[in-house]
């Protein structure tokens, strides 16, 4: 944890309540997110239990199973869940702009126009916590292979016809969740730990209600007071009055509600009872949903919070790299493509390993620039400063033909930037893109003096607004503000030998890995 | 914990030689295409380099020299061109990154940022970052990995195409590399692209038997034995030069400070630890840092004198490291050097992917991290405890390689600074890292290796 964020901290259990982490809001927030909040069953890895979504705060849906271990009851529920989600995942994809590209045949080295389709808008799904996104994942990793009717063979238990398709939906949305910044699958407790620092660990923080009772705490009690009541407050029942946000439930609910109640239920359906059945369903129903409901309500109160934040600018940016991925699914998809493999093959790994590098980087930038309490951070640890300009002295490159303006620029600033003179550094928030060097700092008085390098227009005196007059506010980093390209991997089907060689050559021979990768 | 030191049998000189002939000849003639060399600090490696580098040019092949930063590629483009003068050395380098003056004072090296330009030449040496951007050119049939154990094996995926077989060398025992995100997913896989090139090649190529060094020609016999049972217990290595033949003499006497006294301890027996009084403090601890500057300072003022089978020398100021975890910690150190009248350099500008310091500057004191000190070699090394002053113990911080690293960078003497309670704070601090199916276990892990140091320089403790 950074030295900033320790202090938050701290000043978050001086003052009983959260302290704000952020000045705008870092993640895309959909106008109807999809809301779900998924239970598991006890002692079955990967088993629903019960589902409470919905895009309505006011009306969600509830889909719950009064036998967690009958998978004929499962596997309805996944078809009920795959009914509720894919209608709407899908409904993106019918909005869609064109966007042209020029591509060089790399043969004839004639151009041709490339038109690609890029959704409009990509759905939303927000869940409670880290443990639902895994949670989600398991269950696509669970589905996506299953034979369903419509199969050539469909095998003794096919299973419902959209389910697989479900599945592969979950295996893209958690995929895509691993990549920094992205939107598409979030989870509230790292969304509001991202906005919030609270005067707990970051381990607690994962507690929804612990968390929103640091952020917003009710009137009268402390943050940590609301965390503990949040935490171990129980009914004359001996229930939490605050239901863990799942997928795993409390076990005392567990043991001592939801485990009789099944065994009614049981003993209804093993006298052929179906009145009976039905009525002690419908009683587990209304069971799961007293323990849904609180979460379900801390999840709206979240999205509130953050939807007070202003948007930060580069959202849009990153949001199309939401879009991008969501519609490159659904072409995947509509071209008939097979389920996501159970592990990335080499090159596939590496990729994504690229890719989530780059994105992790350009997070970081992006969140500097957009927000001066992130700033911050990096100024405080010497990668970036900023300062208030005491001089401008034009100066000039003169070895070339004609001189180029080199303006050395003098700021006031109490940061101490970790360089030595020649350092390159970046001008943030400039007019454009401009590069600098520093020339001298001096941590005594507080001046540093820095030679602007480019951006500066053709000619021999700077394009107006180019160079930072006196009393104007600066910041320059020590870091690149644009994060580097990935470099060049091969196909792969030309895996080189060290790696194993391309990957049907080594079908089988692969050491198995029994838990992740999915 | 194992007896510190290794069976000492035979002339080292002569034990090395056969190790370097065998790896050769595999590299050569062998049957397998990768030829993996494991190296202790200070074995040689970069020797071998050079000699395997001249026996494949001599034997009519062009070569391609993988490095993991422009540092080392200026290093290794200076070594190849100053043992052979006749030898055309081209060195590729990104547009953003000129090659070191060192590296182009011989007329026999070229540099060039299209690859093109440099297909004429003997030798064309690079960094994993810049090679993996080559494309459009004939595979050479040779290539040498220098700090394999450095590279990820996504980099090896990216540049494996441009080589036939290939001499992989480097130490097992540093840093691993690592990633800015989460890659558990991949953990277990032969062909996890965050764990290290020569992991992932073994994998792939089980018959491939990674040959050893088996000499330090670096580390003194007083840090040999240590360093051998601390990080390398299943590949153990002795000093090339026995006990008494390296000295570290001091012409002014010490003024009985803390300072002074741990500086006679190091000059006496090649270790030293500087213990401060217990307490949490943040990175940058001042005191520590203070104490840091304060025994380079003396180290500098007392005049010492480094004696060696090189012959004798003065201990200058480029001949000492301060050697540290953090960036933040670098500078501060840095800072206080500077305020103490010490010429001082390091953290040279990091951009693009893992870079090297600059070669060390003739009147300055180095002051880095762990990563940057990698393959550089020093006279006496000043380190600050990774773990010093810490409520906790990170993988990070726990990491062997990290501490390998600082613990094994001089040729005389190393110096230690810490907060008391270390100890207490790693046996609080078990590790809990989740255990991966299918990947291999480290061994020794860091919190091992840690108390296995700590035990050896609490012998030479000066409280401060």
């Amino acid at each position: 944890m950074s030295l900033l964020g320790t202090l938050a901290r701290m000043e978050a259990v001086r003052d009983g309540r959260a302290v704000p982490l952020a000045t705008v809001r870092h993640r895309h927030l959909a106008d109807r997110p999809m809301v779900l909040v998924p239970l598991a069953a006890a002692g079955e890895a990967g088993a629903p239990l019960a589902v409470m979504l919905g895009q309505d705060r006011e009306s969600p849906v509830l889909l719950s199973l009064p036998q967690p271990l009958d998978r004929d009851r499962r596997f309805a529920l996944l078809a009920d869940l795959a009914a509720e989600l894919l209608p709407w995942l899908e409904g993106y994809g019918d909005q869609v702009e064109l966007l042209t590209k020029e591509v060089k045949d790399p043969a004839t080295g004639e151009k041709t126009e490339q038109v690609r389709e890029l959704c409009t808008d990509a759905p939303q799904l927000l869940v409670p916590g880290p443990a639902a996104v895994e949670f989600l994942g398991l269950l696509g990793r669970s589905t996506r292979f299953r034979r369903t009717a419509e199969d050539p063979d469909p095998g003794p238990y096919p299973a419902p016809a959209r389910v697989p398709l479900l599945g592969r939906w979950l295996t893209q949305l958690r995929d895509r969740a691993q990549v920094p910044g992205s939107s598409l699958l979030l989870a509230m407790t790292d969304l509001l730990g991202r906005h919030w620092a609270t005067g707990q660990s970051r381990l607690e923080d994962q507690h929804l209600g612990a968390l929103l009772g640091w952020i917003a705490p009710p009137a009268g009690l402390t943050g940590a007071e609301a965390a503990l009541r949040a935490e171990t407050a129980r009914d004359d029942r001996g229930q939490l009055l605050c239901p863990p946000a799942g997928p795993t439930t409390d076990p005392r609910f567990d043991s001592g509600l939801l485990a009789p109640a099944i065994t009614r239920y049981d003993a209804a359906r093993q006298l052929g009872d179906a009145v009976a059945a039905q009525a002690r369903e419908a009683d587990i129903a209304a069971l799961l949903e007293t323990v849904l409901r609180p979460t379900w309500e801390r999840m709206w109160q979240g999205v509130d919070l953050l939807r007070a934040l202003p948007a930060a600018a580069h959202l849009p940016e990153r949001w199309e790299g939401d879009r991008w991925s969501y519609t490159s699914h659904r072409d995947r998809i509509a071209a008939g493509e097979p389920p996501q493999p159970v592990r990335d093959d080499a090159v596939t790994a590496a990729r994504k390993l690229a890719q989530r590098e780059r994105e992790q980087t350009r997070l970081d930038i992006q969140e500097a620039l957009d927000d001066p309490l992130a700033m911050a951070e990096h100024r405080l640890s010497g990668e970036a400063m900023a300062g208030v300009v005491v001089e401008v002295e034009p100066a000039y490159d003169t070895t070339g033909r004609t001189p180029k303006p080199r303006p050395l620029v003098t700021l006031r600033t109490d940061d101490r930037p970790h360089g030595d003179a020649g350092r390159e550094l970046y001008r943030a928030g400039g007019p454009a893109a401009q590069k600098a060097e520093l020339v001298s700092a001096d941590p005594a008085s507080g001046l540093v003096t820095v030679r602007l390098l480019n951006g500066m227009g053709r000619k021999k005196e700077p394009e107006p607004g180019s160079v930072p007059e006196p009393g104007e506010q600066v910041c320059f980093t020590l870091f690149e503000l644009t994060a580097r390209q990935s470099a060049p991997l091969p196909e792969p089907e030309d895996t080189p030998w060290t790696h194993g060689g391309p990957p049907a050559a080594r079908a089988g021979t692969v050491p198995a890995d029994p838990v992740e990768g999915a | 914990m194992p007896p510190l030191s290794p069976a000492e049998t035979g002339d080292p000189g002569a034990e090395a030689d056969r190790a370097v002939a065998a790896i050769l000849d595999a590299a050569l003639h062998g049957t397998e295409r990768g030829t993996v060399v494991d190296s202790p600090p200070g074995a040689g490696k970069s020797t071998l380099v050079v000699r395997a580098a001249r026996e494949l040019v001599g034997a009519g092949e062009r070569l391609m020299v993988v490095a993991q930063t422009n540092s080392q590629v200026d290093d290794l483009v200076d070594r190849l061109a100053t043992a052979d003068a006749a030898l055309t050395v081209g060195r590729l380098h990104g547009s953003d990154a000129a090659p070191a003056p060192e590296a182009l004072r011989h007329p026999a090296v070229s540099a060039s940022t299209k690859p093109a330009d440099l297909l004429e030449c003997s030798v064309v040496v690079s960094t994993a970052a810049k090679w993996q951007w080559v494309k459009d050119v004939d595979p050479w049939r040779h290539a040498i990995v220098d700090e394999a154990y450095q590279m990820r094996s996504d980099a090896l995926l990216a540049v494996a195409r441009l080589f036939e077989r290939a001499l992989f060398v480097g130490d097992p025992g540093q840093l691993d590399p690592f990633s800015i995100v989460g890659t558990d997913q991949w953990a277990g896989l032969s062909y996890d692209p965050s764990s290290s090139a020569v992991m992932t090649l073994l994998a792939h190529n089980p018959r491939i038997v990674p040959h050893r060094l088996p000499v330090s020609w670096r580390l003194p016999a007083s840090a040999a034995p240590l360093v051998s049972a601390a990080f390398y217990p299943y590949a153990p290595f002795r000093s090339g030069t026995g006990p008494g033949d390296r000295r570290l003499t001091l012409a002014a006497p010490g003024d009985g400070s803390a300072v002074d006294r741990v500086v006679d301890v190091a000059a006496e027996s090649g270790w030293g630890l500087l213990e401060l009084p217990a307490r949490h403090t943040v990175r940058t601890d001042p005191e520590a840092v203070r104490a840091v500057a304060a025994v380079v300072r003396r180290l500098l003022d007392r005049r010492g004198t480094a004696v060696s089978e090189r012959g004798s020398a003065p201990l200058t100021a480029d001949r000492i490291a301060v050697g540290t975890a953090h960036r933040d910690q670098a500078a501060a150190v840095r800072t206080a050097l500077a305020a103490l009248g010490v010429p001082v350099h390091g953290g040279a500008a990091d951009g693009g992917s893992a870079d090297g310091g600059s070669a060390d500057r003739a009147d300055a004191v180095t002051v880095d991290t762990a990563n940057r000190l990698q393959g550089r070699e020093y006279d006496v090394t000043v380190v600050l405890h990774p773990l010093s002053g810490r409520p906790d113990a990170t993988a990070f911080h726990l990491e062997t390689g990290r501490l390998c690293v600082l613990a094994s960078r001089h040729r005389h003497a190393c110096i230690v600074v810490a907060r008391a309670g270390i100890a207490e704070l790693l046996d609080e601090h078990p590790s809990t890292e989740p255990v991966q199916l299918g990947v291999t276990v480290k061994f020794p892990d860091g919190w091992t290796a840690n108390h296995a140091v700590l035990e050896h320089l609490s012998e030479h403790r000066v409280p401060g």
